[in-house]
């Protein structure tokens, strides 16, 4: 079992917990995720690793209430316990020198990409943030990030706040010179920004999540096509070249069960109504 | 003058079973198991030959005609005990074991007519034993050794259960958060129900053997930070990767490897679902390609979740299919078909990616190589399209690179496998390794057999120290 020591709310419907796991906590490098298992009937689900407290022996993952299991975890308070957590899972990130670093998050996924970001600037790089969400008040992690980076940008898709959409990276691109782009955040965010950088020829990093089950290898679900190989999101990731992933391939996959995630979900909150 | 031999009859004790039609709805045990009656009958017609031929078909050497006779006697008690010397896990053995290829190969009987059942007689002594509590057997004195064993499967399970009852202290360490390895995520509730995989790792929980879950090895610790807590580390990872053909369309949805699909159902229990979270994807026709034990687990799992089409898919034909002949039967009689010297050559998607056909081409069998291996030949222009609304990929598995990445000095051969000697010593002083991951893709009990070889090794290396 794995005791939530603190949650504390980002915006609505999106948490983030930190959970006692000491020697967990000791081995986690930005980059990385657990696979955790909320009860005996749970399924195994992957998340990227938003911070770890040496002290207190905890790691933390921020989370998105869209499914069953994401809104099971979002109920549970502190004090509660999960029954499986598994980690810290995938390669780490690989953290340099690399001049300028641009770090770009999306959604829930600003979390876990404020991790690396600091990792960039203590490793010395000049750090941008771009922090993105779909409206005004499901930003996260703005003060996290204005603290860490040198400057920090916000985007929304409405425009609710700071810039509309990403296009605007187009004209930092032409101002700035840029030596890495990490992304981190939906699917189609992260395709879009390989494509900005692409014509620009800024190397890509992004950080993929596909459906997965025992994330050490041993599923196969997490298949992508990089280039022309394929490659497992669990060990051979979660880093990739945004330059060589076929996107639409990624986000076919994720869709996979997006019927029976409804009735998952459905079943559960008619359960949870007559307890 | 002594009584009148009785005749011994040359059929063995049919295993009772659920029929086909009943069991295509449920994920309950196939093999229902002997009762008291049919043992003591089948028992009777061992012969208690001297040399005990079937000893050596045993890749753990389980004295079979001493079980057997206590069997005889009624000493159900005894017979558990006399097993539990040589293989930790018998009411497994009882049930995945290959024996027709092992100790009943060897059975005088089978010279006159069918072995002795001797795989039926263990897991009725082994569940007779599981139903009236187990017994603890005594330990040594406490040596004060430490061993550190990777993966709860059947050669880490066996290691700890021979080292713990030596006196030393062991940790099991254990990925997944169930231990038994492929027994728990690999073989299907119907051939060997988690609940005794449950009561074997209890067992040898209760021996005294620590079990840590949610604990990868590479990740968690490396094998050199065990090594400086550890006295010695067993590696038992299995073969856990799968593999795919490398043909176009393999990345369309509704195309699993069969780890997947297995690990869906048996480990995360999909076959309940929505109650069980873990959903699982699967039309009205499903393909699986490959020929072996897997791919009929695989493929009898696809049945019992409503699938009413279900094809195998296999490249030879079906003298050269590596699956056990039983398990060949029992899908066949759960209304599995069978696509012989076909093999897949592409997959093809609908618009939103879902696999809808398999492009496959015919083949032929050439003359035997040297080795008398026939290779199959794809026929030119054979080439014709399988409607399939799912495909399950059950073309084996390969090591798990982790360790292997993370531990620096560990000689291991090309294909992955990690290179050991006679005694399972890897290239590291202290670290051995075991089953699937040193051999391959192979039997339970194979890497059983490992196991306890490894773990003599280990304990005469623990006791020089």
């Amino acid at each position: 079992m794995f005791k939530i020591e603190t949650k504390r709310s980002l915006a609505p419907g999106i948490n983030l917990f930190s959970l006692s796991a000491k020697e967990l906590a000791a081995k986690t490098k930005p980059g990385q995720f657990v696979i955790l298992r909320i009860d005996e009937d749970g399924e195994r689900i992957p998340l990227t690793i938003a911070d770890v407290d040496l002290e207190k022996g905890t790691v933390s993952v921020a989370c998105h209430e869209v499914g069953k299991t994401s809104k099971q975890l979002g109920r549970l308070n502190e004090g509660d316990s999960i029954l499986n957590l598994l980690g810290p899972l995938g390669k780490p990130a690989e953290i340099k020198n690399y001049g300028t670093v641009l770090c770009v998050g999306g959604g829930v996924m600003a979390a876990p990409l404020h991790f690396q970001a600091r990792a960039f600037r203590e490793a010395g790089n000049n750090v941008i943030g771009v922090v993105g969400a779909t409206t005004k008040n499901h930003l996260i992690f703005l003060d996290e990030m204005e603290k860490t980076c040198n400057e920090l940008y916000v985007a929304t898709d409405d425009g609710t706040e700071g810039h509309r959409g990403i296009d605007f990276l187009k004209d930092l691109f032409i101002e700035r010179k840029v030596d890495r782009v990490i992304t981190e955040g939906p699917v189609v965010m992260m395709k879009a920004v390989s494509d900005l950088t692409r014509q620009q020829g800024i190397p890509t990093i992004v950080n993929l999540l596909p459906i997965m089950v025992d994330g050490m290898g041993m599923c196969g679900a997490c298949r992508v096509t990089v280039g022309k190989n394929m490659l497992f999101g669990c060990v051979d990731g979660p880093e990739f070249d945004g330059h060589q992933v076929d996107f639409d391939e990624l986000l076919a996959r994720l869709k996979t069960y997006t019927p029976q995630e409804k009735i998952a979900y459905v079943f559960w909150e008619e359960g949870e109504k007559h307890q | 003058m002594s009584a009148p031999k009785p005749k011994i009859s040359k059929e063995a004790v049919p295993m009772p079973k659920q029929t086909p039609e009943e069991r295509r709805y449920n994920f309950k045990e196939v093999a229902i198991g002997y009762n008291q009656e049919n043992a003591l009958l089948e028992a009777q017609r061992c012969l208690q030959c001297r040399e005990a031929p079937c000893i050596k078909g045993c890749p753990v050497g389980v004295h079979i005609p001493v079980f057997i006779k206590s069997v005889k006697e009624s000493k159900f008690e005894e017979a558990a005990k006399q097993i539990k010397e040589q293989n930790s896990l018998p009411a497994v053995c009882g049930r995945v074991c290959p024996q027709e290829e092992q100790c009943q190969s060897k059975c005088t009987l089978g010279k006159i007519g069918e072995p002795v059942s001797i795989g039926r007689l263990e897991r009725y002594v082994a569940d007779w034993e599981r139903e009236h509590g187990f017994v603890i057997p005594e330990k040594r004195p406490p040596t004060g050794k430490k061993v550190a064993v990777i993966g709860a499967g059947p050669a880490g399970l066996t290691v700890a259960s021979d080292l713990i009852k030596l006196g030393h202290e062991v940790t099991v360490f254990e990925a997944l958060h169930k231990p038994g390895g492929v027994l728990t995520y690999g073989i299907p509730e119907f051939r060997l129900p988690k609940k005794i995989v449950e009561a074997e790792a209890e067992y040898i929980q209760k021996l005294g053997v620590t079990l840590k879950t949610d604990a990868l090895i590479g990740r968690l610790y490396t094998i050199e930070e065990l090594l400086q807590q550890f006295n010695a580390v067993f590696i038992g990872t299995g073969a856990g990767l799968p593999t795919f053909l490398g043909i176009p369309g393999e990345n369309l949805c509704r195309i699993y490897s069969a780890n997947e699909f297995l690990i869906r159902v048996n480990l995360m229990r999909s076959y309940d679902f929505p109650r069980a979270a873990t959903p699982i994807c699967v039309g009205q026709k499903v393909a699986v390609i490959g020929g072996g034990n897997v791919a009929m687990d695989a493929a009898r799992c696809a049945v019992r979740l409503g699938v009413k089409e279900v094809k195998i898919v296999y490249r030879r034909s079906r003298e050269q299919m590596p699956a056990r002949a039983e398990e060949i039967e029992n899908a066949e009689e759960e209304g599995i078909e069978f696509e012989f010297l076909t093999s897949p050559i592409r997959l093809i998607g609908d618009e939103r990616r879902n696999v809808k056909a398999i492009e496959c081409i015919r083949m032929q069998l050439a003359e035997p190589d040297k080795k008398g291996r026939r290779a199959a030949i794809p026929v030119e222009g054979s080439n014709f399209l399988m409607d399939v609304d799912t495909v399950i990929m059950a073309i084996g598995r390969t090591p798990n690179p982790i360790i292997k990445q993370t531990t620096e000095g560990l000689v291991t051969a090309e294909w992955g496998g990690i290179v050991v000697d006679e005694n399972g010593k890897t290239s590291i002083e202290g670290v051995y390794a075991g089953g699937d991951i040193v051999t391959g893709e192979a039997t339970v009990i194979s890497a059983m057999g490992a196991g306890r070889r490894a773990a003599k090794a280990i304990h005469e290396l623990l006791s020089k120290k």
